[in-house]
C-alpha cells in the first residue's frame, strides 16, 4: 500500500514505495530456513516428550499384558512355588511388605518430621554443626540404596544391633534409606509457612513449641504428608538393600515381624524374574502390576495432595 | 491477665520493672527437652553417615590387608569367590560405566529436550498435566524396569539389530535402556526447574533483538541454566552408577572390561547384590570384598554428588 498524497511526484512515490518494501522485507527477515528449523525443533521436542511418556507407559502396559494370564485371587492368597508357576502367588511377600512399611512409618514419621522441625525452627545456621547436618542430609539422599543394604548388614543385622535377618532389620534399613527424603520434603513444607504466622502466635504469648505444634505443623501437614507418601512408595518398591538384609530367603510361610525369615514384594518379583522359565516371568509381571497399582495410586494421591493444598499465603 | 494489663496501663503498682528483662518468669524446661529431642532426630542423619563410613571402613581395611592396592586397582581377572581369587576391580568399574554410559546416551537427549519443551514451549495446561505424570512415572520400582528390560527391551533389540548382541538375552544395552527410562524423569524435572529459574527479562531481551523462539530456547535459556542442567546430568549419572536391580536382571553378570553395548557385563552394584544374598560368613575374603567394592562405589557417588551440589548452589546464586 503506497500513500498517494497530493503534491507527491512520481519520483518520491517510487522512493517511498522502495523504502517501504525494504523495511517490510527486513522486518519479515526471519528467513524461511529459520521457520523450518523452528518447526523441526518443535517436532523434536514433542518426539522426546512422547518417547519419555510412552517408554514409561510401555512398562506398565507390557507388564499388564505379560502378567494377564496370572491375574486372579491366587496371586494374593497363595505362597511362592518352585514347581507350579500357575499356582504361585505373593502372600508371604505381601505380608512381609506390610510389616516393613508399618515399621518404616513408625520410625520415619516422628524422626523425619522432628529433624525437619529442628532444622527449620530451632537450628542457628551460623553454627557449623547445623550446617554439617544439612550438608550431610543432602549427601545421604544421593547414596545408592545398595550401600544402605551394606549398612544394614553390618550394623543392624550383625554388629551393634545384631537383630539377625528379621523383618524389623529390613524396616530399619529402609527407614534410614528414605529418611533424607522425608526430612527434605518436611523442611520445604515447614519453610512455606510464612514467618508472620509464627510472629503472631509468639506475640500472643505462645511459647516456641506451642507455636510449632498449634500453628506451624497444622499448616504444613499437606506438604509433609506428600513427602511421607512419596517416601513410603519408594520404600515399597526398593529391593536392592533388602537383598542384603535377609529378604532374599525363600519363604513359603507367613512371616513374623520379629523372628524368622521374611520376604517382600519387590524381592519376590525379582526371584521369580530370575528363573529361566518364562512361566515364572509371567508371575513376576503379574506381581509388578499388583505393586504398580498400589504405588501409582499412592504417588498420584501425594501429587494431587500437594497441588490441591499448595497455598499462597 | 486482663487485670494485669489494666494496672500496667494505668501505671499502677504492677508497672513493668525496667530492670526485669522480658523473659519468662520461670524457666521452661519442657521447651528445652523438646528442643533436645528434635535435635536428636536431626543428629540421627549424622549417625547414619558415620555408621556407613565405619561399616565400610573396617572390612575394607581387612580386605587391603590381604589384597594389595595394585592387585585391586588393575585390569586383572575379577574372580573374588574362586579358590585362586583375583581382584581386578577395573573390570566391574568399566562394566558399571558401560551400562551408565548407554543409559545416559538415551536419557540425556530425551530428558533435556523434554525439559526444554516443558519450560519454554508447553502451554501451561499441558505442563500442569505432563509434569505430575512424569513424577508419578518416576515412582515405577526398579524391579519393574528390570523385568521390562529382560522381557521386552532385550528381545526387541535382538530383533532389530541381531548382529549387535553377543550374549543374548543379557547385555549392557538392554540394562542401559532400562536405567535410561529411570533417569529421564530425573533429568527432565531438575533441568526444567533450572530453566524456569532463568528470569523472563533475558528471554524478552532476546525476542526484542529479533531472536526466534528456537534461538531463545537454545542460545539464551539453555546456556543460562547450564549449571543446573549439568547438575541434573551428574545426579542422573550417580543414580545410574548406583542402580542395582535393573543390572542384576538384565546386564548378564560376566566381568568384561568393555563398553560394547552387546556384551554381558558385571557392575559393582550387581556384584554386591549377587554375592551378598547368601548368608556369607563374616571375616572371609568374599565378605570383605563386598565392603571394599561398596566403599569404592560410595566414594564415587559421593564425589559426583559433591559436584552436583556445588553446581546447583551456583545456579541458585546467579539470579537472586
Amino acid at each position: 500500500m503506497s500513500p498517494h498524497l497530493p503534491g507527491m511526484t512520481e519520483r518520491t512515490r517510487l522512493a517511498t514505495a522502495g523504502a517501504q518494501a525494504a523495511v517490510a522485507e527486513s522486518l519479515r527477515a526471519q528467513p524461511r530456513g529459520d521457520k523450518a528449523r523452528g518447526t523441526l525443533f518443535f517436532a523434536l521436542l514433542l518426539l522426546a516428550v512422547g518417547i519419555a511418556l510412552l517408554g514409561l507407559a510401555a512398562v506398565i502396559v507390557q507388564s499388564a499384558i505379560k502378567g494377564a494370564p496370572q491375574f486372579g485371587l491366587s496371586l494374593i492368597t497363595e505362597g511362592p512355588s518352585t514347581i507350579f508357576p500357575e499356582q504361585a502367588g505373593f502372600r508371604p511377600a505381601i505380608i512381609g511388605t506390610l510389616y516393613l512399611i508399618g515399621g518404616v512409618i513408625l520410625f520415619v514419621v516422628p524422626i523425619g518430621v522432628g529433624a525437619a522441625v529442628y532444622l527449620e525452627e530451632y537450628a542457628n545456621r551460623e553454627r557449623w554443626w547445623n550446617r554439617l547436618i544439612e550438608l550431610n542430609i543432602q549427601n545421604l539422599a544421593a547414596v545408592p540404596s545398595i550401600i544402605y543394604g551394606i549398612l544394614g548388614l553390618a550394623f543392624i543385622v550383625r554388629g551393634p544391633l545384631d537383630l539377625g535377618f528379621i523383618a524389623l532389620a529390613g524396616a530399619l534399613t529402609l527407614s534410614l534409606l528414605v529418611l533424607p527424603t522425608v526430612i527434605i520434603a518436611a523442611r520445604e513444607a515447614i519453610r512455606a509457612v510464612p514467618p508472620s504466622i509464627r510472629e503472631g502466635s509468639l506475640a500472643l504469648g505462645a511459647t516456641q513449641w506451642q507455636t510449632i505444634r498449634r500453628q506451624v505443623l497444622p499448616a504444613s501437614i499437606p506438604g509433609i504428608a506428600t513427602g511421607v507418601i512419596l517416601a513410603l512408595s519408594r520404600a515399597i518398591g526398593e529391593a536392592a538393600p533388602l537383598l542384603l538384609v535377609g529378604a532374599a530367603t525363600f519363604v513359603t510361610f507367613d512371616p513374623q515381624p520379629l523372628s524368622g525369615g521374611y520376604s517382600a514384594m519387590p524381592v519376590q518379583i525379582f526371584n521369580y524374574a530370575l528363573r529361566p522359565q518364562d512361566e515364572f516371568k509371567v508371575v513376576a509381571a503379574a506381581g509388578v502390576v499388583l505393586m504398580l497399582i498400589v504405588l501409582l495410586a499412592m504417588n498420584s494421591f501425594a501429587i494431587w495432595l500437594r497441588n490441591r493444598y499448595e497455598q499462597q499465603w | 491477665m486482663e487485670a494485669r494489663g489494666a494496672t500496667a496501663a494505668t501505671g499502677g503498682p504492677g508497672r513493668l520493672d525496667p530492670a526485669r528483662p522480658l523473659v519468662a518468669a520461670r524457666p521452661r524446661y519442657g521447651e528445652k527437652v523438646i528442643q533436645g529431642l528434635l535435635a536428636a532426630c536431626a543428629v540421627i542423619s549424622v549417625i547414619t553417615t558415620t555408621a556407613i563410613v565405619i561399616s565400610l571402613l573396617s572390612p575394607t581395611i581387612d580386605f587391603f590387608g590381604e589384597v594389595s592396592l595394585r592387585d585391586f586397582f588393575s585390569f586383572d581377572e575379577w574372580a573374588p569367590t574362586q579358590a585362586d581369587p583375583s581382584f581386578g576391580v577395573f573390570r566391574i568399574v568399566i562394566g558399571t560405566l558401560s551400562t551408565s554410559l548407554w543409559a545416559l546416551l538415551f536419557a540425556v537427549p530425551i530428558g533435556l529436550l523434554a525439559a526444554i519443551y516443558l519450560s519454554e514451549y508447553a502451554h501451561p495446561t499441558v505442563r500442569k498435566v505432563t509434569k505430575p505424570v512424569l513424577e508419578v512415572l518416576a515412582g515405577i520400582p526398579t524391579v519393574a524396569l528390570g523385568l521390562f528390560a529382560v522381557t521386552f527391551l532385550s528381545p526387541e533389540i535382538q530383533d532389530v539389530v541381531p548382529s549387535l548382541v553377543k550374549s543374548p538375552p543379557f547385555f549392557a544395552l538392554a540394562a542401559g535402556l532400562g536405567i535410561g527410562l529411570l533417569l529421564v524423569p530425573i533429568i527432565a524435572s531438575i533441568s526444567d526447574d533450572a530453566m524456569r529459574a532463568v528470569p523472563g527479562a533475558l528471554r524478552e531481551g532476546a525476542y526484542g533483538l529479533g531472536a526466534t523462539k528456537l534461538k531463545v530456547a537454545t542460545r539464551v535459556v539453555f546456556p543460562a541454566a547450564i549449571s543446573g542442567i549439568v547438575a541434573s546430568v551428574v545426579l542422573a549419572l550417580s543414580r545410574a552408577v548406583g542402580e542395582t536391580m535393573i543390572v542384576l536382571l538384565a546386564a548378564g553378570g560376566t566381568p568384561n572390561a568393555t563398553f560394547d553395548p552387546g556384551a554381558s557385563v558385571l557392575t559393582m552394584t550387581a556384584f554386591i547384590g549377587k554375592t551378598a544374598t547368601g548368608d556369607i560368613a563374616t571375616g572371609t575374603i568374599t565378605y570383605d570384598t563386598i565392603f571394599a567394592v561398596g566403599a569404592l562405589l560410595f566414594v564415587m557417588t559421593l564425589g559426583m554428588n559433591a559436584i552436583a551440589i556445588r553446581l546447583v548452589r551456583r545456579f541458585r546464586e546467579v539470579y537472586e
